[in-house]
């Protein structure tokens, strides 16, 4: 059977990184010098991402 | 689609991340590779392992689940009480719990896609999925918003078993009440059925041991919905439609903090991407094959997709962020959330035969 999908998935992707691409732009420029440790285990430093789990 | 121009784009968004962002996004975001990889691999759905195992007395898909949570929780455990830079997912247990985490089991059923399933289905092209994801993150971003005034029925503080009893405890206990559920399945299903199917047991393996990095790496268990939350509040901000200042929850400084920077730099956000992607390079081999769904299918399964964004920031995340890290890093919110969205897909599972899905 002809996949007749293939226009969803180009808007998507398409869809998706425009997004990231305007939110990147629009952002303060990222400090390269604040960089968080590669590996957090271990580092000293306080973990401070949001995750679901969170209330706040 | 060809996986090797798939693989170059993945491999100059690699470049990209480690040249303009950092280093351990870059590393998150091959790990959400790894995710998306395995999940559509293996096809390792809980939505789908749930649902066999009430409608067909199949066990094989809810043993497969029981084995990563197993193994998870003996990697992540003594990670967690060895090194204090690591965060388990606690959520506090609450009458938003109870509500959004019976939702999330009724609604998944219908959308036929948690949250790693919602995600790894879009990445793999399924139609009904990849238009779910943006209403998916519209409910994420107003449950949160409204999560305040759901948190004001009635709530208690987290309870984390590694924190209250020690490694030792907390994972003795686990395991034992991984081992009890595994009774009770093996007795619902009755005897002669196999336990086991190898694609979900090395799947099983290989996601405890991403999810593992990811907490070594970012100091925080594997999540979905906050990335979800997060891209839509940016929308709404954009737009105006929105003020994270005035909002309880947006208006905590992490979160206004995260809201003002790239997405880029969010764990939950570059895990979901590379997820996306890992399916889609999956796909690449094995398209998905979804069959066609009339308009008042489609109807219906986007709402459900509203409501498992919804659903899943009352109950403090999805199928990965509250239950599979929630139980796998000791957080009691993760076994109640399991116990209520298992009562909401008994009703989903119905739902969804007579919808006809």
């Amino acid at each position: 059977m002809k996949d007749n999908t293939g226009w969803l998935r180009w808007a998507f992707w398409i869809i998706l990184v425009l997004f990231l691409g305007w939110d990147f732009l629009r952002s303060p420029a990222i400090d390269l010098r604040q960089e968080p440790p590669l590996v957090a285990a271990g580092s000293g430093q306080v973990v401070e991402g949001g995750h679901c789990s969170s209330a706040k | 689609m060809k996986r090797f121009p798939l693989a170059a784009a993945m491999a100059a968004f690699f470049i990209a991340l480690v040249w303009s962002v950092s280093v351990r996004q870059a590393v998150l975001f091959l790990v959400g590779i790894g995710y998306g990889a395995v999940l559509a691999g293996a096809r390792f759905g809980f939505t789908t392992g749930w649902r066999t195992l009430v409608e067909q007395r199949d066990p094989r898909g809810a043993y497969g689940q029981l084995l990563l949570l197993a193994l998870a929780a003996v990697l992540a455990m003594p990670l967690l009480g060895r090194f204090t830079e690591l965060h388990a997912a606690l959520g506090p247990p609450s009458v938003s719990l109870l509500v959004g985490a019976f939702v999330f089991g009724l609604a998944m059923q219908i959308a036929d896609g948690c949250g790693s399933g919602t995600l790894y289905k879009a990445g793999l092209g399924v139609p009904l999925n990849m238009a779910i994801l943006p209403l998916f993150a519209i409910g994420s971003f107003l449950g949160s918003a409204q999560m305040h005034d759901w948190l004001a029925l009635g709530q208690l503080k987290p309870v984390g078993l590694v924190q209250d009893w020690g490694v030792g405890p907390a994972l003795a206990a686990t395991l034992v009440a991984l081992a009890v559920l595994a009774i009770v399945v093996r007795l619902w299903v009755g005897p002669g059925k196999p336990l086991f199917e190898k694609r979900w047991v090395w799947g099983a393996i290989a996601l405890a041991v991403l999810a593992t990095i990811n907490l070594v790496i970012a100091g925080q268990p594997w999540g979905v919905v906050y990335g979800f939350g997060l891209w839509a509040a940016k929308g709404a901000q954009a737009l105006g439609l929105f003020h994270p200042a005035q909002n309880p929850y947006w208006g905590d400084a992490g979160n206004m903090q995260r809201l003002a920077q790239s997405a880029l730099l969010d764990v939950t956000s570059i895990t979901n991407m590379g997820l996306l992607c890992g399916a889609l390079w999956v796909s690449a081999r094995k398209p998905p094959g979804a069959k066609p769904l009339s308009p008042r299918q489609w109807a219906i399964g986007l709402a459900a997709g509203f409501m498992l964004g919804y659903s899943s920031r009352l109950a403090f995340g999805c199928n990965v962020g509250a239950m599979f890290s929630g139980i796998s890093t000791g957080s009691v919110h993760g076994w109640i959330w399991m116990a209520m969205a298992f009562l909401g897909t008994l009703i989903g599972v119905r739902a969804r035969r007579r919808l006809a899905f």
